[in-house]
């Protein structure tokens, strides 16, 4: 059981803001932390970790990581911390680094063979790919056999059928060694394919915390799908108008009526939504 | 021409040579800590020591001399500690000429490897930290491996610095024939004899080699940047 309740000022780009956690977490629980870039995501993974100190209180089974007289140093603290830019050594080979955190041959030779590095065990990080360093870094993390696993955005360096297969992998490991892992994620469907409770950070403050499919699939009203945009252009067709709106890389055109245009700008924000329909869902043949 | 370099008197190469070695080693050894220490601290004195580190880039020779000369004097505390406890004398000695160099090249040893510290990625540090390894170890087993090109622009730059040092040592050593007599100092001499076919053949070896050191620097620096640059920031 971890138990977290801090308190620390954030110096934000435009203003100074309050991070503010009270959270329990319970053993081999994985959990997700959401939330818009500088909401204090990556701030909280850092004072767990040691990196950073705040004032309040961290306990993890009984014992002080934090409290107002005692502060556990980095080294002493059994965690794993998977880094976002893999923070690799450069001058060593990729066992060496399992090695470097605890000299067990034969954990390291397990963490190897089940995220398929075995082959690659001599080789020098700038030799590999993303995805091969990325596993690296989950599995010097893994070595120590942690009784917290952090990772700060552990694959969004990565394309997406590289994302799926680690995602696979970040699982399998839960799975295999039961480490209290807590993840910051911005995608939500690998939060909802990994992690059984998400946190939503904003500003901060803790906004959303519960179950994946409670907090992810809250859409506003009784709409089932709907999406953010942003009006690219608006064109006259006979009596009625036609949308073109950009959702996220795609653009897509929408009928409006005269009278829906009345409140619409090129350049503005819309929120696209449609309830009572039943959608269709394609296989997608991957190309990669 | 071929008599002349037969009666060719080494010892001010040889000389000069065994200051440099002794200084380079010396200050390698303290300016790792203290390159360290600059490069992870946000304390206060961080600007105070780096500006005192810088000093001797600044200083004419003969002001940083002068300095030097009267404290290592032996009614200043500095020069009858020596003198009193190891039987030493530092002026117009070998000894007093490696602790003057010492002073005199240390920002050219500190800087290039403070620099070095502070281009490696801090996450990587952290990660040692994490697998619970303490600050001088991750100085040892990370963050020096992979800081070698520094290390040895750092190395080479204060050797060479060394070899070329003239003021500075003409203040605190003299021109003492086996003891304090340097390259640097010996040709001095022969332009002020007009002796001009000695001081080419002495000038012309001290240019052949600091070129053929700097070259070496840089063409391995290239090879180390080529294959690890992309882990650094």
């Amino acid at each position: 059981m971890i138990e977290i309740d801090i308190v620390k000022k954030l110096h934000g780009v435009e203003k100074d803001m309050l991070l503010k956690v009270d959270i329990q977490i319970e053993d081999e629980s994985f959990i997700a932390i959401s939330g818009v870039s500088g909401s204090g995501k990556t701030t909280l993974l850092r004072i767990l970790a040691g990196l950073e100190t705040a004032e309040g209180y961290i306990k993890v089974d009984g014992e002080v990581w934090l409290d107002t007289h005692s502060f556990k140093p980095i080294q002493q603290r059994e965690i794993g911390f998977v880094f976002q830019d893999y923070a690799l050594f450069p001058n060593m080979t990729v066992e060496e680094h399992l090695l470097f955190v605890q000299k067990d041959k034969k954990l390291a030779l397990e963490l190897l063979e089940m995220t398929g590095l075995d082959a690659l065990a001599k080789r020098k990080p700038f030799t590999l790919s993303g995805g091969q360093q990325q596993r690296v870094n989950l599995c010097r993390a893994m070595m120590r056999r942690p009784k917290v696993l952090l990772m700060d955005e552990p694959l969004s360096a990565l394309d997406i059928a590289m994302r799926l297969k680690l995602q696979n992998e970040i699982k399998a490991l839960h799975e295999r060694f039961k480490t209290t892992t807590l993840m910051v994620s911005h995608d939500p469907s690998e939060i909802y394919h990994m992690a059984k409770r998400v946190i939503v950070l904003k500003s901060g403050k803790i906004v959303d915390d519960g179950m994946p499919k409670e907090v992810l699939l809250k859409t506003s009203g009784s709409a089932k799908f709907s999406f953010e945009g942003r009006i690219i252009d608006i064109v006259q067709a006979d009596v009625i108008y036609i949308a073109i709106i950009a959702i996220g890389q795609q653009l897509t055109e929408i009928v409006v009526t005269p009278e829906e245009i009345q409140d619409m700008t090129i350049g503005q924000k819309v929120s696209i939504s449609t309830k009572a329909f039943s959608p269709l869902v394609q296989y997608h043949y991957r190309t990669n | 021409m071929i008599e002349v370099l037969q009666h060719l008197d080494l010892t001010p190469f040889v000389l000069s040579f065994k200051l440099a070695l002794f200084t380079t080693i010396i200050l390698f050894l303290l300016s790792v800590p203290l390159a360290w220490y600059l490069s992870q601290t946000d304390s206060e004195i961080k600007p105070f020591l780096e500006a005192m580190t810088a000093l001797p880039l600044v200083l004419p020779p003969s002001v940083l001399g002068f300095y030097i000369l009267i404290s290592l004097s032996t009614q200043s505390p500095i020069g009858a500690f020596f003198e009193e406890i190891f039987d030493i004398k530092l002026l117009f000695s070998f000894t007093g000429l490696v602790l003057a160099s010492c002073i005199y090249s240390l920002p050219f040893m500190v800087q290039p490897i403070q620099g070095g510290f502070e281009t490696l990625h801090r996450p990587m540090l952290e990660a040692s930290y994490i697998a619970g390894k303490s600050r001088f170890e991750t100085l040892l087993r990370v963050a020096l491996p992979n800081i070698k090109p520094a290390l040895l622009t750092g190395i080479i730059i204060t050797f060479a610095h060394t070899v070329g040092e003239f003021g500075v040592i003409l203040m605190v050593g003299g021109s003492i024939p086996h003891e304090t007599k340097v390259a640097s100092v010996a040709i001095y001499e022969m332009v002020e004899m007009m002796d001009y076919t000695a001081a080419h053949i002495y000038s012309a070896l001290m240019v052949l080699m600091s070129f053929l050191v700097l070259l070496g620097v840089y063409v391995f620096n290239a090879k180390q940047t080529a294959k690890i640059g992309r882990f650094h920031r």
